[in-house]
């Protein structure tokens, strides 16, 4: 190449510079893919094969589970009763109030309810796996493990990538029941709606399909949750902001899958 | 006679940054070596090579003759069940209190039921010279020197027959760190076990080792009979015992 002045030569290798900048992110990303799909087939081989630890399981089905309720709860509620409130001054133009369960018990069981309660649990539950084994493995406490001849992949990543996939369905469902409700509070008390009327739409409409679509994402991303939090925990890099960082990595990159495979899985079930 | 452990030209780097860089050492049954060495020159990294915490890139590693880097699955518990380690930040696992952290190999590492492992644990407790009740705190509730202590009793309760110590007298007050020379000593002598001490105490190398060897740039530099470290002939390890800043160990 010419480099007779460093303006052609920067204009000249400018194009090259940024195929090799987007060659070398695109590498990045594939090797992220393959270390992290390894790991997730590492970490649910270990889930079916012997030994279990059920009391570390118990405690994670607790941890995961019965702490996240009120969060989940409350968000089911509010956007219960937010829905039914928003799509009333819409449908009111239209004099279609009569639809306004439907779009309550629809919105929460297929989307509402998982994507927020996933969300919700990635920020609490994620955050505090990855923060949890990423100060084990910088204080060696994962070394410590495995030369007590327990395998960490046993004892820390299967149990709670179980009680993960295990209880976010069963979150779900609590948060279905809680969101319909909230919804039929607003309607009855504010919006003037008969019990009965209201009821008896909300049952018409919904399909067993419904919640079971909702119910199955809500698996996943209880699976996606606790992989993303035991995988930046157990690669986080040394010191303090190492777990501060692989913490944030954890919340960030579920919150992303469960709005991607969100939209796959609605994909595979509705269409 | 087949030495308990063998590093035959172990090599590790770090990314550019070669750490170990043809380690050869062995110790016989029964033996008690202490590794001496600068901060940073890779003692605990040779240590955590033998236990496969950190893969090394090239070498051999022989335990009873048998090699054991790249061990896997069932082969490698059963080649880590011979080893008993002190960490040197201690490593206690902090959601278990200390008598469970004392008692987890034996429970979780063996199967042994929780009632006859808790008594081991108190015993070992006992014997790095706590109190009982200091079982039943959570490590987070205890000082550095008595965590420490926690981590020698974790590392001798499943009666290992390799047990490796990492800094076991750092913070520790003069006395409580000659207890645990004293205890080091006697856990060999007791249990028969071969020890790897790491450690930058000379007084505690001293009333531990059988011999010592000297790392510097990633390689053992000197290997002898604990008798032998005051006339070894190199200037390395006069400087390194004597702590001269002047020598041929630069400053960094
Ligand atoms: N997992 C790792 N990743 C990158 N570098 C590492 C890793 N572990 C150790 N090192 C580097 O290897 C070198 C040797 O570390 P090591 O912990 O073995 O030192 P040491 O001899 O035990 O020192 P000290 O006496 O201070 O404990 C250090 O420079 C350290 O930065
Ligand atoms: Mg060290």
């Amino acid at each position: 190449m010419t480099a007779s002045t460093p303006d052609t030569s920067t204009f000249i290798t400018a194009p090259f510079q940024l195929c090799r900048n987007t060659g070398a992110g695109l590498l990045g990303l594939f090797e992220k893919i393959g270390t992290l799909s390894l790991f997730a087939l590492r970490a649910v081989a270990h889930c079916f094969l012997p030994r279990w630890f059920p009391a570390q399981f118990l405690r994670q089905l607790i941890d995961i589970g019965y702490y996240s309720l009120p969060v989940v709860g409350m968000t089911a509620l509010f956007t219960g009763m937010v829905l039914a409130l928003q799509s009333y001054t819409g449908f009111t133009r239209f004099n279609a109030e009569s639809a306004i369960a439907g779009v309550v018990v629809l919105s929460v069981t297929r989307e509402l309810a998982p994507v927020l309660a996933g969300l919700m649990v990635a920020g609490r539950v994620g955050a505090a796996i990855a923060a949890e084994i990423g100060t084990m493995r910088v204080t060696e406490q994962i070394d410590a493990l495995t030369t007590l001849s327990v395998n960490p992949f046993k004892y820390l990543i299967a149990p709670r990538l179980m009680a993960g996939t295990l209880m976010l369905p069963l979150l779900v469902l609590i948060g279905d029941v809680i969101g319909v409700f909230g919804g039929y509070v607003v309607a009855i008390y504010k919006l003037g709606f008969s019990p009965n009327s209201y009821l008896s739409q909300t049952w018409d409409i919904l399909e067993t399909m419904d919640v079971v679509s909702g119910l199955v994402k809500a698996g996943a991303f209880g699976f996606i949750v606790a992989l993303m939090g035991c995988y930046h925990g157990f690669n986080s890099a040394r010191g303090a902001q190492g777990v501060g960082a692989a913490t944030t990595n954890a919340v960030v990159s579920s919150s992303i899958l469960i709005l991607i495979f969100n939209y796959i899985l609605t994909q595979v079930f509705f269409s | 006679m087949t030495p308990k452990l063998e590093l035959n030209a172990v090599r590790k780097s770090f990314g550019p940054k070669k750490v170990l860089n043809g380690i050869d050492l062995a110790i016989q049954p029964g033996r008690s070596l202490v590794v001496i060495g600068g901060s940073g020159t890779g003692k605990s990294v040779m240590i955590k090579s033998v236990l496969g915490i950190v893969q090394p890139d090239s070498g051999s590693i022989r335990i009873d003759g048998e090699e054991v880097t790249g061990l896997r699955g069932k082969n490698r518990d059963a080649m880590l069940r011979k080893f008993g380690m002190l960490f040197q930040g201690g490593a206690l696992f902090d959601s278990l209190k200390v008598w469970e952290n004392v008692a987890f190999g034996l429970v979780q590492g063996r199967g042994m039921n929780r009632k006859d492992a808790r008594e081991i644990a108190v015993e070992k407790i006992r014997a790095v010279g706590l109190s009982p009740d200091v079982g039943d705190l959570l490590p987070a509730e205890l000082s550095g020197g008595m965590q420490k202590r926690v981590g020698l009793a974790r590392a001798i309760a499943a009666s290992p027959e390799i047990i490796f110590f990492d800094e076991p007298t750092t913070g520790l007050d003069p006395i409580m760190a000659d207890v645990i020379n004293d205890l080091i000593v006697k856990s060999v002598k007791q249990l028969g076990a071969t020890a790897l001490s790491i450690t930058h105490d000379m007084a505690s190398a001293r009333k531990i080792a059988d011999d010592v060897a000297m790392i510097y740039d990633g390689k053992i530099i000197w290997h002898g009979p604990v008798g032998d470290l005051d006339n070894s002939g190199n200037d390395y390890v006069d400087q390194f015992i004597h702590g001269r800043a002047e020598g041929p160990i630069g400053r960094i």
